[in-house]
């Protein structure tokens, strides 16, 4: 056998194996890392920057970050709580968040990590964008204003439907989600209700059609408990999506 | 004269809700007038704000009069508080932002189903709307945010009964919400 390797998060000691990052060991250990672009199924994409910890004076996306023997990860100081929150409140600015008229409401990742964070308000200065909704496909739909760039469809699409239906093009704030076929319509592309890309949006961007609103207040999946109690959004998309209230 | 904190409130662009959730408190609100005494306000029909410690602005900022009772507010409130998701972040009419103004007015009151006699009003007694809709601390400093569509009577009694106490507000999980 080999030894146990173990590095600290808050002061708790956290096992990990060679080639685990820090998030890949907190996951396994049950510790809660703030995080929106992550999900254990895809590689690693560290673009949303929520996971942000301390490590010896320097930060890091724990997504990303190696584990390594002894390392002391600080995952909640007030410092580090308030960049993650000042994150959080960057994404909502950069977008249009009306979270009253939005179906996905209650079971909204990005709303459940800033509620976890302490988010009040969004301080910044709206961008109020001028985006548009795609709703060529006669099952599902894009709403492109409340698109995080968070690039999981584009990686379920590329790695595991093997359809590579999205991208991202532009750089910096020009960065925008697009969609590969003829006409940059979700209707034309490849895409079926039934991808995997269809089921790993943490936010309300991409939605199915012909349903919406069905669990009532209070009942949806962060009403009651927390993010880092309930998990991720994706954790809890069945195959027929918004099933695992029934 | 009373030492009771005094408590303004107005609504600039909002649909009225978040003071229909202050009057959810229900019976608490016996206990909250032996603590405060209400000046501007909807409930009192008082229209111009004195001095006062804590006010609650519900809507975000549409037009130059939502711009000038804000200003006002500011002026005369040691705490202002946003209070609801318009206030907040300017809301469900802070969709219109993505249209221009045009667009939003010719589509009210030029091509609308049913429209008779198409005309955009302007009269000079009805404000001038701003081009988009503004979250309220993007027009004033902002001392406390209140999120929710509306918040619900809990944390609405929640936050006064700890501003009023001096306690840091702080609130149970479900209580936060953005819609
Ligand atoms: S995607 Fe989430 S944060 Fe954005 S409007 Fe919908 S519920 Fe709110
Ligand atoms: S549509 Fe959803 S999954 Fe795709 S990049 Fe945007 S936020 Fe991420």
């Amino acid at each position: 056998m080999s030894e146990i390797k173990t590095f600290r998060l808050d002061g708790v000691a956290i096992e990990f194996k060679d080639g685990d990052t820090i998030m890949d060991a907190a996951l396994r250990a049950g510790a809660y890392i703030p995080h929106l672009c992550h999900n254990p199924e895809f590689t690693p994409h560290g673009s949303c920057r929520v996971c942000l910890v301390e490590v010896s004076g320097r930060r890091v996306s724990a997504c990303t970050q190696p584990a390594a023997t002894g390392l002391d990860v600080d995952n909640s100081s007030g410092a580090i709580v308030e960049e993650r929150r000042n994150l959080l409140q960057m994404l909502f600015v950069e977008g249009n968040h009306v979270c009253p008229g939005c179906e996905k409401s209650g079971a909204c990742q990005l709303q459940a990590v800033a509620y976890y964070t302490g988010m009040l308000s969004p301080h910044y200065t709206h961008f109020f964008p001028q985006r548009s909704v795609d709703a060529s496909h006669p099952d599902t739909m894009i709403d492109f204003n409340r698109c995080i760039l968070c690039e999981l469809c584009v990686r379920a699409s590329r790695d595991i439907d093997r359809k590579h239906v999205f991208s991202i093009s532009g750089r910096g704030i020009g960065s925008h989600l697009t969609i590969n076929s003829p006409g940059g319509k979700l209707g034309d592309s490849t895409f079926a209700a039934t991808d995997k890309a269809a089921r790993v949006c943490p936010v309300g961007a991409i939605l199915p059609k012909h349903r919406g609103y069905e669990q009532p207040i209070g009942e949806r999946l962060y009403d009651r408990l927390p993010v880092s109690i309930v998990g991720d959004v994706a954790a809890h998309e069945s195959g027929d999506q918004g099933d695992e209230h029934d | 004269m009373t030492d009771k904190i005094r408590v303004s409130t107005a609504t600039l662009c909002g649909c009225f809700g978040c003071h229909m959730s202050l009057l959810d408190i229900d019976e608490r609100i016996l206990e909250l007038v032996q603590l405060v005494e209400f000046d501007r306000s909807p409930i009192t029909d008082i229209k111009t704000v004195g001095d006062c410690d804590i006010g609650l602005i519900e809507g975000g900022v549409a037009n130059a009069e939502n711009v000038e009772v804000l200003r006002d507010f500011r002026k005369h409130c040691k705490v202002l508080v946003a209070v609801g998701a318009c206030a907040v972040n300017g809301g469900i009419p802070a969709m219109r932002n993505t249209f221009e103004l045009k667009e939003c007015l010719e589509e009210a009151y030029i091509d609308g189903i049913g429209v008779a006699n198409p005309q955009i009003p302007n009269d000079p007694e009805i404000p001038m709307l701003l081009n988009k809709v503004h979250p309220i601390h993007e027009v004033v400093k902002v001392d406390y945010f209140l999120p929710g569509c509306p918040p619900s009577a809990d944390a609405i009694w929640t936050f006064l009964t700890e501003l009023i106490e001096g306690r840091p507000v702080s609130f149970p999980y479900e209580q936060i919400h953005y819609d």
